[in-house]
């Protein structure tokens, strides 16, 4: 379904995803029309989901970032759903991953600080349903973030 | 820092989920001029909070169907260079995100792969030969779901 043109614009377009237009068919060999037409037809493909504006949270004042790790309680055949309904109802909560392994469901949770975190994971976190174990990995800092792939 | 009001926390989460909204649209939706419009965006871009874009695509689609989350652990042993493990694991193409973190593991990653034989062969030939590393858990991806954060 793709050629290698369209290969040739993803791979540039993921690479530096706020390119202009102009420059991303530049760098892709391609006319600005061709370009308009393939990310077009990519998207309509559902190959291209969506174009998102990144949120630099500690450029708002949340400079806590958390990685939640959660065991839940599976007797319960709800607890997937229990617990994800519950988890979007938590304005911190950034990211629900669900996973195949040891970790059932991760949470990205930010906060503005410690006291904030601890607040948050109190009164918000800990009361999440089906909850077996949970642990936590602190962000110090992120080395590499890329949507980019080894097509 | 830099102080937002309604106005302003309501541009970014539309962004955060569509880039493409125009400043004429955002304009309309929220009762501002284009050029007015076009300044809060501007604003926010300067100030960082607006910090780039990000394309989604469907990976499985282009042929990554497998994507694991891996937890590292530096061996204990012997001088471990943080640069060294730093500076060989951002070269691997297959590894899209690089995190250092504080708990049980030193690193989080995220990895791609076409299919679980093809991760197996990233896992033992690129992760598992970096300088330093202990312990590795995986974990495979099933579902993510992106939440618009406290702009609300």
């Amino acid at each position: 379904m793709l050629d290698e043109t369209d290969r040739r614009i993803l791979r540039h377009h993921l690479a530096e995803p706020g390119l202009a237009r102009a420059e991303l068919a530049a760098r892709a060999g391609v006319t600005v029309a061709t370009l308009w037409r393939r990310l077009e037809r990519l998207g309509a493909a559902g190959v291209i989901r969506s174009e998102r504006a990144v949120i630099d949270w500690r450029a708002l004042g949340y400079g806590v970032e958390v990685s939640l790790r959660f065991t839940l309680d599976k007797t319960d055949p709800r607890a997937f759903d229990d617990f994800i309904a519950a988890a979007r109802e938590v304005p911190e909560v950034l990211a629900i991953e669900t996973f195949l392994g040891r970790v059932d469901v991760r949470l990205n949770v930010i906060a503005r600080d410690m006291a904030h975190y601890q607040e948050v994971y109190r009164s918000r976190i800990l009361t999440l349903p089906h909850i077996a174990e949970l642990e936590a990995l602190m962000l110090i800092s992120t080395i590499k973030e890329q949507e980019a792939l080894p097509l | 820092m830099i102080d937002l009001d309604d106005v302003d926390r309501a541009i970014c989460r539309t962004l955060a989920a569509d880039a493409g909204v125009s400043a004429g649209e955002l304009g309309r939706r929220f009762g501002l001029s284009q050029p007015a419009a076009w300044r809060r965006v501007k604003r926010l871009e300067e100030a960082g909070v607006i910090a780039g874009r990000r394309v989604e695509v469907d990976r499985a689609a282009l042929g990554f169907g497998v994507t694991v989350f891996l937890g590292v652990k530096l061996a204990a042993r012997g001088r471990v260079s943080l640069e060294d493990f730093e500076r060989a694991v951002v070269a691997i193409p297959e590894v899209q995100v690089v995190q250092h973190v504080l708990g049980l593991f030193d690193y989080r990653l995220r990895v791609v792969a076409r299919d679980i034989v093809d991760f197996e062969r990233v896992l033992r030939r690129r992760i598992m030969t970096l300088p330093g590393v202990g312990n590795v858990e995986a974990n495979v991806l099933l579902t993510e779901e992106r939440r618009p954060g406290p702009l609300g």
